[in-house]
């Protein structure tokens, strides 16, 4: 029917995401990102952790790589280290990446390792049944949290910055095809690509949340998800639940296989 | 009729997001909370419905020679 679809592992089809999910609109925005890009599927590998984003992997029609909760970024950068030449796209939920696999997100930000990595952040760890996650915004209840959550949340993409990855991107599952052109810019990045995807989880968190259907969670992201450029000249009273979205951050530095092909060249090549 | 909708009832999950997103109120979950057509010929193509669905089960298509 589309073009992407081959793309797609269609006999897998539908997923197993609950109705009213978002990761299905993150996942073909992905999709879209990687035709856009024109890469070629025997040299693309999609590696995920465990949770309910990482099951994208399972619907995806590439070499694909469901490995261990929250370590979806060392097997990632074994393979890029073993074959530089593939393009390496790390599919990864908020609990995965910045609770339990907290350590190798932000070492894999200080090599950075030519890696295109897509957090989807839905607020909440859906598939083991609604605890907080460290993504959980202050004061929103989630069933570890009855009384509403006292952490802190983390902003992943600051904490990208600060670990040394050299693309950081945000945007959510209502600007698809925003999303899709965060992605597509990331991939064009040689080194560590940061994208968090706001999605929604209307079954474990927007329900406990009182925040309504998918359809409203799309909307309130729609009225609260500002471009970047407005939101920098917004005044510090107007921007009070309102988050920016766009390109953070971008710059260059020494990407690590060819950091590392040096090494193997002083060392007397690999034999 | 503008334009030519595909509906895949079998991916369909009734989440409500194409119906909701629809400017022109061309869709409306049936009893069993699937999505169905009940007034193509409103239809303006404009794809919302396709863009944002999560499962996959709606194509819109502008029709070219209508």
């Amino acid at each position: 029917m589309r073009s992407y679809d081959k793309y797609f592992r269609e006999n897998r089809l539908p997923h197993m995401w609950c109705p009213g999910c978002g990761n299905g609109i993150v996942m073909k925005a992905i999709v879209q990102a990687i035709e856009a890009k024109n890469l070629d599927q025997d040299k693309t590998v999609i590696v995920s952790g465990i949770g309910c984003s990482s099951r994208a992997s399972g619907y995806m029609n590439f070499d694909t790589l469901h490995t261990a909760h929250g370590r979806a970024i060392p097997f990632a950068t074994g393979i890029k280290l073993a074959n530089p030449e593939l393009n390496v796209i790390v599919i990864t939920g908020d609990g995965d990446c910045t609770a339990i696999g907290g350590n190798h997100f932000i070492h894999g930000a200080r090599r950075n390792v030519d890696l295109t990595v897509i957090l989807f952040n839905n607020n909440i760890y859906g598939m083991t049944g609604g605890q907080a996650s460290p993504l959980t915004p202050l004061g929103k209840k989630a069933t570890t949290a009855p009384y509403g959550s006292v952490d802190r949340p983390f902003d992943p993409c600051h904490l990208a910055e600060a670990a040394g990855a050299t693309y950081v991107a945000r945007s959510t599952a209502y600007h698809v095809k925003h999303l899709s052109d965060m992605i597509f810019q990331g991939m064009g990045n040689k080194g560590f690509s940061f994208i968090e995807a706001i999605t929604q989880c209307p079954i474990a968190y927007g329900r406990k949340n009182k925040l309504g259907d998918a359809p409203e969670m799309l909307k309130w992201m729609s009225e609260t998800a500002v471009m970047k450029a407005a939101y920098d000249k917004l005044p510090e009273e107007k921007r009070e639940g309102k988050f920016p979205i766009g390109v953070f951050y971008n710059s260059e530095f020494t990407e690590y296989t060819t950091a590392y092909q040096k090494v193997i060249d002083l060392a007397g090549g690999a034999r | 009729m503008k334009a030519e909708i595909l509906i895949k009832q079998e991916r369909c999950k009734g989440c409500n997001i194409c119906v909701s997103f629809c400017p022109k109120k061309v869709l409306k979950l049936d009893t069993l909370g699937k999505v169905q057509v009940i007034d193509g010929e409103a239809c303006i193509a404009c794809g919302q419905c396709e863009l944002r669905c999560p499962d996959y089960a709606i194509y819109v298509d502008k029709k070219v020679n209508a």
